[in-house]
């Protein structure tokens, strides 16, 4: 009662129907290519046009290469695909940022970055990892490609509504410990469906002073434990992030906003359904063993034994570990890496790619690596250029490519072999998430950074 | 898609596995697509065939011992993404009903919103659903909407399971979500002019 999630989305409930979901309001919906289309056949087949085609924005990110971005894609289905979310942006009067507009990047780095991720709003994206946009203050989550439909047609969603937890995270965190850390610990102790059913609120003096990157990453990974949504009440950290980027609002609609803005907090006397809380001191930076988000551990550990598996779980462990190639009990540093993978709408922004450099500056990439440095979004890449990342980067041996979700889901060319194993600061491990046969290590950009320099899984504390 | 439910008497699939991911169910290269039919034939692709395309001859799918329209599924089933497509795979395949100890929210929802039944089931329930199917793979379950319940029918065993009432309601007449939110254009329009009041 009385928590932030409460006023949000009580704010916007329309009607509640009896002994099921609620009518809910959203402010703004974003659209890719790959989970609009049926949605918008949909549409056509009911006759029906868009509600409010003005809180709609549409964006290609999933399919499209990360190189020679000005040329047509190559593949004909992925290209099919981004040109049919073109049509329906025109056919349907929506907002279209294309594979060559400066505005183009992943649609969860470029809403907040273009101001159109509000504190208040409720958001949703065909998406799970809509819930990056809880950082803002928002409620946003991830819906079904029937759900788009609903938001198409009507502005709204059919929601039950989810039980609330706030996860306190306490403390000031050690040298070379990141947001994505925190995340991938947290994960680690709730396990993917720990927070299944809940909306999570994040708070504690760890949140408070991270930067709205970090927060951006830390609410982005909500979903990787089962819950629909993360937010972080907006603070000044949100409101300096906010003023003047291009949609927020401007002069004394500006002041209006921050004024309602920060009445946006949870009560004192706030319940949730379930509070947890947990220590920066305890997290070290964190690598993931096996094949979902929650089999991770600090990079200093190592991989838990059969026996200390619960027995009815064992059989997914094993195949997990089977899968990855490793062994129960090991530790992973000083395991060779075939690729590294920076990028993702997880930690795609400029301050990852500042962690990146800052790693590997002075330094060489490891011969036996393929990098992929993947800036999340056109601005990204911009900023990366103007505070001379570029060329640190450059060289160090590093070559940049064109934004996109690239080898998070290998939807384009961007495809780990199968066997290889790959560093990435994406979100998913799972089996063949990022090409048939790929092996994937979730961990932080410095991580990544640390282990692209050696050629083998590395504690980047001992580099910095 | 949209098919009344009432009552339903199968065998099973069993896949005894936790945590199996929507990247399983459909891996994101067959996601291209811009119509909602095929996708059944990729269902489980990477589990179900090598990569030379050839079926894996022990994967459950692949096995001709076991058959129906009940997909019997270790816990957290559907977890990671929000893809539909996860949905239209297994409505795709000819599953009607997923049956598991505990469901990822989106993909439940898409379920749903497919006229695929998710029916979440006690830990117990499950294990000796297992158990039986392991023992007979002709055994049948019997699924029954109306009465939210569902039966073991080698053991006479019977759960009730939730559903909310509008969602029942839209399975067993057939109607979608859609069409309830078309219904009320006006509410969208009041709640609209409302707001503008107090947030602007």
């Amino acid at each position: 009662m009385n928590t932030l999630f409460d006023k949000i989305w009580d704010a916007h409930v329309v009607s509640q129907l009896e002994d099921g979901p609620s009518q809910l309001y959203i402010d703004r919906l974003y659209c890719h290519e790959v989970t609009t289309a049926q949605a918008f056949t949909g549409l056509r087949e009911r006759g029906l046009k868009c509600f409010r085609p003005e809180q709609i924005y549409c964006m290609p990110d999933h399919n499209i290469p990360t190189h020679d971005q000005d040329k047509p894609i190559e593949d004909e289905v992925g290209r099919k695909q981004v040109a049919t979310l073109e049509q329906n942006a025109k056919d349907f009067g929506l907002s279209y940022f294309g594979m060559n507009d400066k505005r183009n990047g992943i649609i969860h780095v470029v809403g907040p970055e273009r101001g159109l991720s509000l504190p208040g709003m409720t958001i949703v994206c065909g998406d799970s990892h809509t819930s990056t946009h809880g950082a803002m203050g928002a409620v946003a989550f991830g819906i079904g490609t029937s759900e788009v439909e609903m938001v198409l047609a009507s502005q709204c969603v059919l929601q039950a509504k989810p039980k609330s937890m706030r996860i306190n995270i306490e403390g000031e965190l050690g040298k070379g410990v990141t947001p994505k850390d925190v995340a991938l610990y947290i994960m680690s102790q709730m396990s993917t469906s720990g927070a299944t059913g809940y909306f999570v609120e994040y708070a504690g003096s760890t949140v408070r002073n991270m930067t709205m990157e970090g927060r951006l990453t830390l609410s982005n990974l909500t979903i990787e434990m089962g819950a629909r949504g993360g937010f972080i009440a907006p603070d000044e950290v949100t409101f300096a992030y906010l003023k003047g980027r291009e949609h927020a609002p401007k002069g004394e609609a500006w002041e209006k906003a921050v004024a309602y803005w920060k009445t946006l907090r949870s009560g004192e006397d706030a319940v949730f359904d379930r509070e947890i809380t947990f220590y920066a001191k305890d997290i070290e930076p964190m690598v993931t063993y096996g094949t979902n988000p929650g089999m991770g551990m600090g990079i200093s550990q190592h991989i838990p034994s059969l026996e200390s598996v619960e027995a009815s779980s064992r059989a997914s462990f094993q195949k997990s570990l089977g899968y990855m190639g490793f062994q129960a009990g090991e530790s992973l540093l000083g395991k060779k890496v075939d690729y590294v993978f920076c990028g993702s709408c997880t930690n795609g922004r400029i301050e990852d790619f500042r962690a990146f450099a800052s790693l590997v500056k002075g330094k060489k990439k490891a011969p036996n690596v393929t990098c992929w440095l993947v800036p999340g979004s056109w601005m990204v890449d911009q900023q990366i250029r103007e505070e001379g990342l570029d060329k640190v980067l450059e060289e160090a041996g590093f070559v940049l490519r064109q934004p996109g979700c690239s080898a998070c889901l290998a939807m384009n060319d961007d495809k780990i072999p199968a066997g290889k194993l790959s560093v990435s600061t994406s979100n998913r491990n799972f089996e063949g998430r990022q090409g048939p046969g790929a092996r994937t290590i979730l961990a932080s950009p410095l991580v990544a950074a640390a282990s692209a320099v050696t050629g083998v899984i590395t504690d980047p504390r001992t580099m910095l | 898609m949209k098919q009344k439910f009432d009552i339903i008497v199968s065998r099973c699939v069993p896949l005894p596995l936790e945590n199996v991911d929507t990247d399983q169910i459909i891996p994101a290269r067959f996601l291209k697509a811009t119509d909602k039919e095929g996708f059944g034939e990729n269902l489980f692709r990477d589990w179900r065939y090598d990569k030379e395309g050839n079926p894996v001859k022990e994967f459950v799918l692949n096995d001709p011992t076991y058959s129906g329209c009940v997909l019997v599924a270790g816990k957290n089933f559907g977890s990671g993404s929000s893809r539909e497509h996860a949905a239209w795979a297994i409505a795709g395949y000819g599953f009607r009903v997923v049956v598991s100890s505990f469901f990822a929210d989106i993909h439940k929802n898409n379920e749903l919103n497919n006229f695929v039944l998710p029916v979440v089931v006690s830990e117990p329930f499950l294990a000796r659903l297992f158990a039986s199917i392991d023992e007979n793979p002709k055994m049948e379950v019997k699924v029954d909407l109306p009465n939210q319940t569902i039966t073991n029918l080698a053991t006479g065993e019977s759960e009730q399971f939730e559903i909310n009432a509008y969602k029942k309601e839209c399975l067993m007449k057939g109607y979608d979500d859609i069409d309830y939110l078309l219904s009320k254009k006006n509410l969208i329009e009041d709640y609209e002019s409302k707001r503008e009041q107090t947030w602007k």
